[in-house]
């Protein structure tokens, strides 16, 4: 079954003729995924490898019937994109775009939560669910389908651990990278929801970093109200206050945030941290036996 | 990007919160003559981005120019909390009747705008939380409805503001604080203390100010205050070369492409028992050009003894990251250093074969992130 994204995905990439929206969306196509349509203003009417292109998203939902839209456009642009998707009757909206403005994006989503749809990002990896659908930059080749479902604030380091997993031989229902910004459009808390609910999750893995307080909150809502396993990651034990660790929303403001603060937070609620992404991978393994 | 207190209260006057008319300084000749033209009384505030610069010496009352040319020269070069001051504010002296605080900042838990009012001012905000609860109201704004009177109305009744003047005064600031923070794309902006004089003139006494960088490309005349000397000098050489990089006080150099992996490999570090010299995020490209960049940044910190270069390869590719180490090998004097490579994802054959086949001494192959880091805690020993 999967979240997010499955065989049912009609996928639209805003932004399909630019650089990255057309090598990551053929890429994700390659991969097997339904790419229904892009959208480029001024170029509806054109194609990219054979795929129509549109002037609106409204054209690529009543025409090439799209469902999810993945957004590759500059972060000046993103905002409008996320808008026009939700309006368009979009119900998943996935944006990869970075550095978009944290005030314009806490707009959008007070708008968009209000309106029931899923919205993954900004600046995140995009989302995989192996064997089915890969919508964002996720290098697909390194996993495996299975049934660990891996969330993340983080690309790369979601890279390390799943490729950990692989090598042990365990593969995953979904990978979802939330983002590292202040604002994103889902939580852990929302993901974790989705993988409760989902059949093909049987144990959950969460890879947080410092700063925010998701981590916190998503260790009272397992206590609450999940009933598969769970285990966690936090990055950023070495960082130092009051600096951004790449990620913007990566910072610990006083005595908030600190990698410390969240693992006692798990474990409290009786999640185990792992130390270093082989170890969590290990305990992933210990588990699933 | 952190504003100076006299940057911040320019963006409060741009929206009509009263501040004290002041003059910026840079040396005791400077701070006389901005004394002479404000006349009277005048207080002399080091500009730098760090708190508690009150308790360090840094701000000091002048009765005159003799004296506020004294007091500059005592403030200026003082080294508060790692910060050297080099700039001064100097503003006509207020009186004080009351101190209040008031604050709005981007709360990312609740995804709202948060205003926080205390009629107890003056002091630490963490310390009235925690001491006296009560005392602190919070208020949530909704994005979207945005600013409206009742929310000043809800934190001067909540606050306990009785004086009928100061609580106009005091909601008339709340909405324009309101304003700046969205018009600035804040994240924080924060007036502590919010004075009272004796002639209940209700002004900002003192000024916090965080500007979103993604919303920077909106303010180009803010941008252009970002002051290169208050960051560390290697990190203000690996912004304009456009290295993401924060040092740390070790001896392992640590690079990594992307933000999360950055961040756990410099913890695998220390988790082996090392001591990572930085952090280090190459950045979603990684071209052979930004490796040679980054290594440059990092060898730049005298005290890196050994590199670890963790990659994982997604939109990074394994061979233009070992091109990119042989390249910097061969401009930069980088034969001090042993290089402990990991590189694993798209492209790593590749890459592990250009190093291989390059045959240098000092690039020392690993297969996992975890034994990278062990050997390359072991090679800064």
């Amino acid at each position: 079954m999967a979240i997010i994204l499955d065989n049912d995905t009609r996928l639209v990439v805003a932004g399909l003729t630019g650089s990255e929206g057309r090598f990551h969306g053929l890429r994700n196509r390659a991969y097997g995924t339904n790419l229904v349509a892009g959208v480029t203003p001024g170029k509806g009417g054109q194609d990219v490898e054979g795929v129509p292109v549109f002037d609106t998203v409204a054209e690529a939902v009543d025409e090439a019937g799209a469902n999810t839209s993945l957004i590759f456009v500059p972060a000046r642009f993103a905002v409008d994109a996320i808008y026009e998707a939700v309006d368009a009757g979009i119900g998943t909206v996935i944006c990869i775009t970075e550095h978009i403005p944290a005030h314009d994006m806490l707009r959008a989503y007070t708008y968009f939560r209000g309106k029931g749809t899923t919205m993954i990002g900004p600046n995140c990896p995009g989302v995989l669910s192996p064997g089915k659908a890969n919508a964002g930059i996720i290098p697909a080749e390194i996993f495996s389908e299975g049934s660990v479902g891996l969330v993340s604030r983080s690309g790369t380091l979601t890279y390390q651990i799943g490729h950990e997993l692989t090598q042990l031989g365990l593969g995953n229902s979904t990978i979802v990278g939330i983002g590292g910004d202040p604002v994103v459009g889902s939580s852990f808390v929302d993901v974790i929801e989705k993988f409760e609910t989902d059949e093909q999750t049987e144990l959950i893995v969460l890879v947080g970093e410092i700063g925010g307080d998701e981590e916190e909150k998503a260790a009272a809502y397992v206590a609450e109200h999940v009933t598969k396993p769970v285990l966690a990651y936090i990055a950023g034990f070495s960082a130092p206050p009051g600096k951004t660790m790449g990620h913007a929303g990566a910072i610990i403001s006083g005595s908030a945030g600190t990698a410390q603060g969240k693992k006692e937070a798990l474990e409290a609620r009786g999640i185990e941290v792992g130390t270093t992404p082989t170890e969590v991978a290990q305990m992933v393994a210990e588990r699933m036996k | 990007m952190d504003l100076y207190e006299y940057q911040g209260k320019d963006l409060f006057a741009r929206v009509g919160i009263p501040v004290s008319d002041g003059r910026l300084a840079t040396s005791p000749e400077d701070a006389r003559k901005a004394a002479e033209e404000l006349g009277g009384p005048v207080v002399v505030k080091a500009q730098v981005l760090t708190g508690g610069r009150g308790k360090a010496g840094g701000v000091k009352l002048a009765e005159d120019p003799d004296d506020a040319e004294a007091k500059a020269r005592d403030i200026l070069g003082l080294d508060i909390r790692g910060h050297v001051v080099r700039t001064l504010w100097i503003e006509k002296a207020s009186d004080i009747a009351r101190e209040y605080y008031l604050s709005i900042t981007f709360d990312r838990g609740a995804k709202k705008p948060l205003f926080m009012f205390t009629t107890q001012g003056g002091v630490e905000i963490e310390q009235v939380a925690e001491e006296n609860p009560d005392a602190l109201v919070r208020l949530h704004v909704d994005a979207l409805e945005g600013f409206q009177p009742w929310v000043a109305r809800r934190l001067v009744y909540g606050g306990g503001v009785e004086d009928p003047s100061e609580q106009k005064q005091i909601a008339a600031i709340v909405e324009k604080l309101y304003r700046a923070f969205v018009e600035f794309d804040a994240m924080l902006c924060e007036i502590n203390p919010l004075i009272v004089t004796p002639e209940s003139e209700v002004k900002a006494l003192d000024s916090k100010f965080t500007v979103d960088d993604s919303g920077l490309f909106r303010h180009p005349d803010v941008a252009e205050w970002r002051d290169p000397t208050a960051a560390d000098p290697i990190e203000t050489f690996a912004r304009e070369k456009g290295v993401t990089y924060v040092k740390l006080d070790g001896n392992v150099g640590v690079l990594a492409n992307g933000a999360g992996l950055g961040m756990s490999t410099v913890d695998v570090v220390a988790h082996a028992g090392g001591r990572p010299a930085n952090f280090c995020d190459l950045g979603g490209g990684g071209s052979a050009e930004g490796v040679v960049d980054a290594l440059e940044v990092i060898t730049r910190d005298e005290q890196v003894r050994s590199i670890f270069f963790n990659i994982f390869g997604g939109i990074t590719r394994c061979d233009e990251v070992a091109r990119g180490i042989l390249a910097a090998l061969d401009t930069l004097d980088m034969s001090r250093y042993p290089i402990v490579v990991r590189l694993d994802g798209t492209n790593a054959e590749e890459g592990r074969q250009i190093l291989a086949d390059a045959g240098r001494e000092n690039i020392h192959p690993e297969a996992t992130m975890l034994d990278g880091a062990r050997r390359a805690v072991e090679l800064a020993a």
